[in-house]
């Protein structure tokens, strides 16, 4: 692998990521448990779809293939998606959607605070915005995975749920493979054991603040989102995302 | 706007001389146009118009944020998402801002979403109907947002002041949304394939005459409407509104290449005005009694949407307390 593939993989993750979870979130839209949080989820969209753009319109020039950013979301395959398998999962549960938000977030924050000192100053550019909005983002969701963990016991009850439902995606945030070393000796991505030294150290703290047990270390984890091989949710994520552009493949604008 | 057939509680208007010393005082303020704040005295049936009328609306954003969501999820760019998201976001901003209005009255928000969920409050009946290809995003935001602007420009104008100050924002945010709206559609009859075209003309067909509906009756079936003009709540009728609304927006219909399905719709050279045809009333009445395309779906998503939620708003206000408790310590 080139260091020119291995960026546009990581461009392509970013991007993935950040669209696939907008993406849940907006299922949500005029479905929140309260007025005040479907302007606070919906903000989170909008920052999470906004960043993903700016990933992708990186990405899109670096692949240089004629395709743009629209293309690359609308007429990829699920198997061309790189995002993580965390950020897929579907909404189900609110303690679930908040604790998926919670373990993206920790791992977007530490990447992005990274990313804002990398060599590539368009990557340093995008993330110096972005992690503004991933330091709102964090301090949220760590708010409600408290809220909820230490709140009534069938909250807690439910946020233990999600930890334990949702345990086994948080490996592939914290498991570096070829392209995260490239990144990190390009000096653009983060330092892997530092991140993940980082992310475990704030999920630990805020689920003890939150009285809910976090999986183990050790735990067996289900991974390969980030090579493309995903979950079953996200073929249907896909299916809805891309219905417009995929059933009209005449129309040029929209 | 989205405000139709408020109630008002009165059979008859007062003259000044009826008025006791207090209401006589109210309405010579209102005839100076000197707008009601929350601490000034107001006669009750005022106020219960009022919470009616802004309660109404509130409602009538959060129910509108659904026929929208039913597309978020399937915008067709990245930038159409965006702009989707952020107008529906805008929506349960105005529903806040509008609820926190009605509250200086001494209305309580839950209550009154409460009766929304039992089919006791209204909303807008145009929000019945069903959201059903990607034009309809720009024809919402072209005749429903463009109608709701017709009524809240005159509404900035509204006796009441925390009312008055909310439609002012809202107005803003609106004619951004109507832009948008009408944007999506001329980008598709401009540059878009046939399938493309036909969809816009779809969505117009559909949504016409529910936007025309959206004025409420005729003046003559509108009983409450004279208190609410006599209190400047309401400050223009619903044909003058309706008629309005269609003056502005058939140039902007032709501009587009499409029609609109009523044949009777034609310029009238002696009252300077469009002429069209008769809104079938009986749709309109049926759809207000609950029984239009989407009543029980929208109720029922939002009624879904706060008794699931009852456990996470239940959790917040017990972990308030619990650090409340332990700051305090």
């Amino acid at each position: 692998m080139t260091q020119q593939q291995a960026l546009q993989e990581y461009l392509l993750r970013l991007a993935d990521s950040d669209i696939i979870l907008g993406q849940r979130l907006s299922e949500l839209v005029g479905k929140a448990p309260a007025l005040e949080e479907e302007l606070a989820s919906t903000n989170v969209a909008l920052d999470l779809i906004g960043q993903a753009r700016n990933w992708y319109e990186y990405a899109a020039e670096l692949i240089n293939d004629g395709r743009d950013a629209d293309n690359l979301v609308f007429l990829r395959d699920a198997h061309e998606y790189r995002n993580l398998l965390m950020v897929e999962q579907p909404n189900e549960d609110y303690a679930v959607t908040i604790a998926r938000q919670f373990f993206f977030d920790v791992w977007h924050y530490f990447t992005l605070k990274a990313l804002v000192n990398a060599s590539d100053e368009r990557i340093a550019t995008i993330a110096a915005k972005a992690v503004k909005e991933a330091t709102y983002h964090l301090r949220r969701s760590s708010e409600w995975v408290k809220r909820m963990g230490d709140g009534t016991e069938e909250s807690h009850r439910r946020m233990q749920d999600a930890f334990d439902i949702l345990w086994r995606f948080t490996g592939e945030l914290i498991t570096p493979d070829e392209v995260d070393h490239a990144m990190f000796k390009a000096g653009i991505g983060p330092d892997p054991e530092q991140l993940k030294q980082d992310w475990l150290g704030m999920v630990r703290e805020v689920a003890a603040q939150a009285t809910v047990t976090p999986g183990a270390e050790d735990a067996w984890m289900y991974m390969g989102g980030k090579r493309g091989e995903h979950t079953e949710h996200l073929g249907h994520l896909l299916a809805v995302m891309q219905f417009l552009p995929r059933a009209y493949p005449d129309a040029t604008t929209w | 706007m989205y405000a139709q057939m408020v109630d008002t509680g009165t059979k008859r208007l007062k003259t000044l001389e009826e008025m006791s010393p207090e209401e006589r005082d109210f309405q010579e303020k209102i005839d100076a146009e000197t707008k009601i704040e929350a601490k000034n005295w107001m006669p009750e049936g005022y106020r219960k118009t009022l919470v009616r009328q802004i309660s109404q609306h509130a409602h009538s954003e959060i129910v509108g944020m659904l026929p929208e969501g039913n597309w978020v999820t399937r915008a067709p760019t990245l930038k159409r998402k965006l702009q989707l998201m952020a107008k529906i976001q805008d929506e349960a901003g105005h529903g806040l801002y509008l609820y926190s209005a009605m509250e200086t009255l001494g209305a309580d928000r839950d209550e009154e979403i409460q009766k929304l969920h039992d089919g006791k409050a209204k909303y807008s009946s145009i929000f019945n109907y069903p959201t059903l290809n990607w034009a309809d995003m720009g024809a919402v935001g072209w005749l429903v947002d463009g109608a709701a602007i017709v009524n809240q420009v005159v509404l900035q104008r509204t006796s009441y002041g925390p009312y008055s100050r909310a439609m002012v924002r809202i107005c803003k945010e609106e004619s951004f949304h109507q832009r948008q709206g009408y944007q999506i559609l001329l980008d598709m009859m401009r540059e878009g394939t046939q399938e493309q075209k036909d969809m816009v003309q779809d969505a117009i067909n559909r949504l016409w005459w529910p936007a025309l509906m959206m004025f409420g009756p005729h003046d003559d079936e509108s009983p409450n409407s004279q208190q609410s003009m006599v209190w400047k709540i309401k400050r223009k009728s619903n044909d003058e509104l309706r008629q309005m609304f269609i003056d502005q927006t058939v140039p902007q219909l032709e501009f587009l290449g499409c029609t609109a399905p009523d044949p009777d719709l034609k310029w009238n050279e002696e009252t300077g005005h469009y002429d069209f045809g008769e809104i079938n009333w009986k749709e309109f009445y049926d759809v207000l009694k609950g029984n239009g395309p989407c009543n029980r779906e929208r109720i029922g998503t939002r009624r879904k949407a706060i008794d699931e939620g009852a456990w996470v708003r239940d959790a917040a206000v017990a972990y308030a307390a619990k650090k409340q408790q332990r700051d305090a310590a």
